[in-house]
């Protein structure tokens, strides 16, 4: 009897115990947010595709997670932090909106990371660049995944100044990334023994760059830096090959360009550009394969920020699934524990600041005969080790680190 | 070297001309929209999108059947055109003689659609067209490198701004026009067909935008949100130059590509809110606009 009561007890006790940790996934649902520019100057490197990234994740992951289901919304963030802070609150408020995922310009990300933390959620950044994100802005609750200006400027930067570009004139986005990359590249160039003698700050965005680059042209420096993005650096790369900057002996420095840029530059103007990128999808097996399903999917090649999305959303999950909880704190935690090598990452791991650091490239664009299709863009130089990529813990800003 | 306000007269020279190339291109917008508004009162906030369909047929046509530069000059504001007919006469021409509110709502709406549809198809980053090979290169002015191209781009313009204000302020078509709209029942009386003579005219307004469409695509990013941010700056330009004035709209036009471009130089965060800072001032001070008719 005395057993029979003991079998029954902790048969109840274990079903309650699996019954408790069911119950941490809120809801029994996971909810994901995404936000990105669905229709702006940034929709092509993430937007739509970015969200055919996240269900793409969710569909090999099987749909739910410890029984409990996976529910996407979505919203365009018109790269506006108002517009995002609104939404954000009205997901994490009304609608128990456990994940946000996505996130493009830097301004946007900093603003809706302020309400994630207010509210205790989860944001993983994959599209925003700067690295103020995890430095002065950093809180507990998002995590930056693909890339930021800090690599950017160490790989582009460094590798120009050795080619013998000291002095630079400065061409920059006049908003929190734009501020950002400049920051960082002024470093890296006087670090590297170069000087920055010149910085014109342009709206953003701005259609007709001629009056910029005839400042540049005059200023005299061997290479002009542009730091910013999408359109804009499109449209400074145009006007300057029209303007002949390349040809009386300056040096174009596109900080950052995705591969959806130079597919709109195309070989032809964009052949010899340097850039670094977190990921290119023609680089190893495991890149190409995805690809190949992303591309099956979309129509399009994806970008470094579309295979971050999906591979942090993976992730995510995995960390979800191995905790049983959607609390922001117990899967972050979990997923600063996980070492990432997947199609996306190589040595990649989520430091205490949220920053994840993992290996970047160094690329150069193909000239039009060594591109064998309009998406045959790149070829990798150098592999920049994660630690050397990114900033040091050593030198950060951020509250969550003790310096 | 000369110095003006700390900036060298060569460089500024060179400011000068570009704003003058980028007033060019202010000038043949603002003009389509000062010419639909002036003889037909319709605020056309479609006109962004035309100049961005302007670009987007001229990358097209040769994309796809190898029109050339010279061929869409003219066939990329013909097709266009024909589209703004028959908005005009499938739905502008249903709410004629109401408040402005209706057409501006329309065309905005009608805007926003077509923008949207070409986003979804072509996405953002930009389609690409090559410079015309003759127009390849540049000259040194001594203090800017000039490319072909912008020189071109003002020629054109101006002579299709001149053109335009000739036909309708001094030739009898544009008597008939100008008549059409002040008194259309007097002019059926005459037996001028006034109602062909409208879906006419705001098909050549839109005409004009596509010829500044097809003048913008080697130089910039040919994008299915290219129209957008111009169309705001553009009506400002026709504010600032009084609503409905041909001529106006032609001079203030250049004016703004100037002193825009002076703020690039010398104090480059306001060059996106000069243009109407100026607007406000001249509302304040002269209502009417600069060029307006009415006190």
């Amino acid at each position: 009897m005395t057993m029979m009561k003991k079998l029954l007890t902790s048969a109840v006790a274990s079903t309650l115990m699996v019954g408790g940790a069911q119950a941490e996934i809120s809801g029994d649902t996971v909810k994901i947010g995404y936000l990105a520019d669905m229709s702006g100057t940034y929709r092509d490197l993430a937007g739509p595709n970015g969200l055919a990234a996240l269900n793409m994740a969710i569909k090999d992951f099987g749909g739910t997670v410890n029984g409990a289901k996976i529910e996407v919304v979505s919203a365009d963030d018109r790269n506006s932090p108002d517009t995002s802070s609104s939404t954000v609150r009205r997901w994490v408020e009304n609608d128990n909106v456990d994940l946000v995922a996505g996130m493009v310009a830097s301004s946007v990300s900093i603003a809706v990371s302020k309400i994630l933390e207010e509210n205790d959620r989860l944001g993983i950044i994959s599209g925003s660049a700067a690295s103020s994100i995890t430095n002065e802005h950093c809180t507990p609750n998002h995590i930056h995944y693909v890339y930021d200006t800090y690599p950017l400027a160490n790989g582009t930067a460094s590798a120009v100044v050795q080619e013998g570009g000291k002095s630079w004139y400065m061409l920059t986005a006049d908003y929190a990334f734009g501020h950002a990359l400049e920051g960082d590249v002024t470093r890296v160039v006087e670090a590297s023994g170069g000087e920055v003698i010149g910085t014109v700050r342009h709206p953003f965005p701005t259609q007709d760059f001629s009056s910029f680059i005839l400042q540049a042209q005059a200023s005299g420096a061997d290479v002009v830096g542009l730091a910013n993005a999408g359109a804009d650096t499109t449209n400074a790369i145009t006007t300057a090959s029209e303007f002949g900057l390349t040809q009386s002996g300056q040096t174009l420095a596109a900080l950052l360009l995705f591969l959806t840029d130079v597919h709109a530059l195309g070989a032809e103007t964009a052949q010899g550009i340097q850039l670094t990128t977190g990921w290119y999808w023609d680089m190893n097996d495991e890149a190409r394969e995805w690809s190949d399903r992303f591309m099956a999917e979309t129509g399009v090649r994806p970008t470094m920020v579309h295979a971050g999305i999906y591979s942090s959303t993976i992730q995510y999950l995995n960390a979800v699934a191995a905790t049983g909880s959607d609390d922001a704190q117990t899967v972050r935690q979990q997923m600063m524990d996980t070492p990432i090598n997947d199609m996306f990452a190589k040595n990649g791991r989520i430091r205490v600041d949220g920053r994840m650091v993992h290996d970047m490239y160094l690329a150069e664009v193909k000239t039009p005969e060594a591109s064998e299709n309009e998406w045959d863009l790149y070829q990798i130089l150098r592999t920049i080790p994660a630690d050397e990529a990114y900033r040091p813990l050593s030198e950060s800003k951020c509250k969550l680190v003790n310096n | 070297m000369t110095m003006i306000f700390g900036v060298p007269l060569a460089v500024l020279s060179g400011q000068l001309l570009i704003g003058i190339i980028n007033g060019a291109f202010y000038a043949l917008l603002s003009l389509g929209l000062a010419v639909i508004f002036g003889l037909l009162k319709i605020i056309n906030f479609a006109h962004g999108a035309m100049y961005m369909l302007g670009a987007m047929v001229t990358v097209l046509m040769f994309d796809t059947l190898g029109i050339s530069y010279w061929v869409a000059l003219f066939l990329a504001p013909l097709v266009v055109g024909t589209f703004g007919v028959l908005i005009e006469y499938f739905l502008l021409r249903r709410i004629a003689g109401q408040d402005h509110i209706y057409s501006l709502l329309l065309t905005f709406g009608a805007a926003l659609i077509i923008q949207g549809v070409l986003v979804n198809i072509f996405g953002v980053s930009g389609l690409r067209y090559a410079m015309p090979d003759m127009f390849k290169g540049g000259m040194n002015l001594g203090f800017m490198f000039l490319p072909y191209y912008r020189a071109w781009v003002i020629v054109a313009a101006l002579l299709v701004c001149f053109g335009t204000w000739f036909v309708i302020e001094k030739t009898k078509l544009g008597a008939y026009l100008r008549a059409g709209t002040e008194d259309s029942q007097l002019m059926q009386g005459f037996g001028i067909n006034v109602p062909l003579l409208i879906s006419l005219t705001y098909g050549f307004g839109v005409a004009l935008a596509a010829f500044a469409g097809v003048l913008a695509a080697p130089i910039y990013s040919v994008t299915p949100v290219m129209g957008s941010s111009i169309l705001i700056v553009v009506f400002a330009v026709v504010v600032i130059g009084g609503m409905g004035s041909i001529g106006g709209a032609i001079i203030t036009g250049i004016l703004m590509g100037v002193i825009e471009g002076l703020t690039k130089t010398f104090y480059p965060p306001a060059s996106s809110a000069v243009i109407f800072l100026v607007m406000v001032l001249v509302l304040m001070f002269r209502p009417s606009g600069l060029f307006g008719k009415e006190a």
